[in-house]
């Protein structure tokens, strides 16, 4: 019985994995390549392939803005350009929300702004983006949450934070702590799952289109595509990164 | 009584479809964000680009709670938690 149920879910776990139950839709994502982890069976998916794919983009593009930058001249030319105005924009957003402490999340906040972006807009290369898939978007969000109570535990006194905690009623009454504890708890899941959910329902609204209208889906879901996958994605990468640092700031408060 | 795999299958369909009621409330709530940033944008138009940053930041993180219901008709329709 229990090795029947089992061979049930393994089945089941592979459709899963595909997405596709034997129809035409076609989700993107395939199962590549199997292997086995302590007796688990696991593949690697068409979102690992796209995502060493965008890492591999993102490195070659900074290897040559380094470059470029170690030579840069007075008066920017060319690729030069490029790099200084994508990083004066992005240091004028942290800088708008962070204030004076800025300087520190320069680097980590136009990393993650850069890599969403690319993985978002990558549908429209005809890659999987790889923030469809819940492992790719979870430890974004869990980085965050770690980020917020480092910077909470560091800026702040045990005192200070567990009045926090207890908020609304006085520090001797903790009956608030588990809600706020659990609120706390929610902020990482809503942060991935925010993104995941919105670059998911793009996909796969995309594929139904392609796959149960057939030849009728030629050149005009290219306008669907400028919306799903250019301005939502847009718009989900900025809003991943301001909320990251408006907790950020928040957990610093008016500290030191 | 017996439920076959057909029988839950179709229920899970259906409660798919329920789930994604779940989009009604983000739909109202970033119509009256919308509504209120136009009205501010009439009222301050030097203002504007600040206005639609934050109307658009709002927007998203009211959008949640419709993603979640999306979540879990996904979740019911392709995972099938209840054959397992």
């Amino acid at each position: 019985m229990v090795f029947y149920l089992e061979e049930r879910m393994v089945r089941n776990m592979r459709f899963s994995a595909l997405l596709s139950s034997g129809s035409d839709i076609d989700i993107m994502v395939h199962g590549l390549l199997k292997y086995h982890f302590f007796g688990h069976e696991v593949w690697l998916t068409t979102t690992h392939v796209s995502l060493l794919i965008i890492v591999a983009v993102l490195v070659i593009f900074s290897v040559a803005a380094g470059r470029t930058m170690k030579k840069a001249s007075e008066v920017p030319t060319g690729f030069q350009n490029v790099v200084e105005l994508i990083v004066e924009k992005l240091d004028h957003m942290v800088d708008g929300v962070m204030g004076k402490n800025a300087r520190k999340y320069y680097n980590y906040i136009g990393m993650v702004f850069i890599f969403l972006l690319l993985s978002n807009i990558s549908g429209l290369m005809g890659l999987r983006p790889p923030t469809a898939d819940y492992g790719v978007t979870l430890p974004l969000g869990v980085l965050t949450f770690l980020m917020i109570h480092f910077n909470e535990v560091r800026y702040h006194k045990m005192k200070e934070i567990w009045r926090d905690k207890c908020s609304p009623l006085p520090p001797w009454l903790p009956i608030w702590l588990p809600i706020n504890i659990i609120s706390d708890i929610a902020v990482p899941l809503s942060l991935s799952l925010r993104l995941f959910a919105n670059v998911l329902s793009g996909t796969i609204i995309m594929a139904l289109i392609y796959g149960l209208l057939g030849w009728i889906a030629t050149i005009w879901p290219a306008a669907l595509h400028v919306y799903f996958d250019l301005f939502s994605g847009a718009i989900q990468s900025f809003v991943f990164c301001m909320l990251t640092m408006t907790y950020v700031s928040n957990a610093i408060g008016d500290g030191e | 009584m017996d439920f076959n795999e057909n029988f839950i299958l179709g229920c899970s369909a259906i409660g798919a479809g329920l789930a994604v009621i779940a989009g009604i409330g983000p739909g109202v709530g970033q119509g009256i964000a919308a509504g209120h940033a136009a009205a501010a944008v009439g009222r301050n138009p030097g203002a504007r680009s600040d206005i639609t940053t934050t109307m658009l930041l709002g927007q998203a993180v009211a959008e949640t709670t419709g993603l979640y219901g999306l979540a879990v008709a996904i979740l019911l329709l392709f995972v099938k938690p209840l054959l397992w």
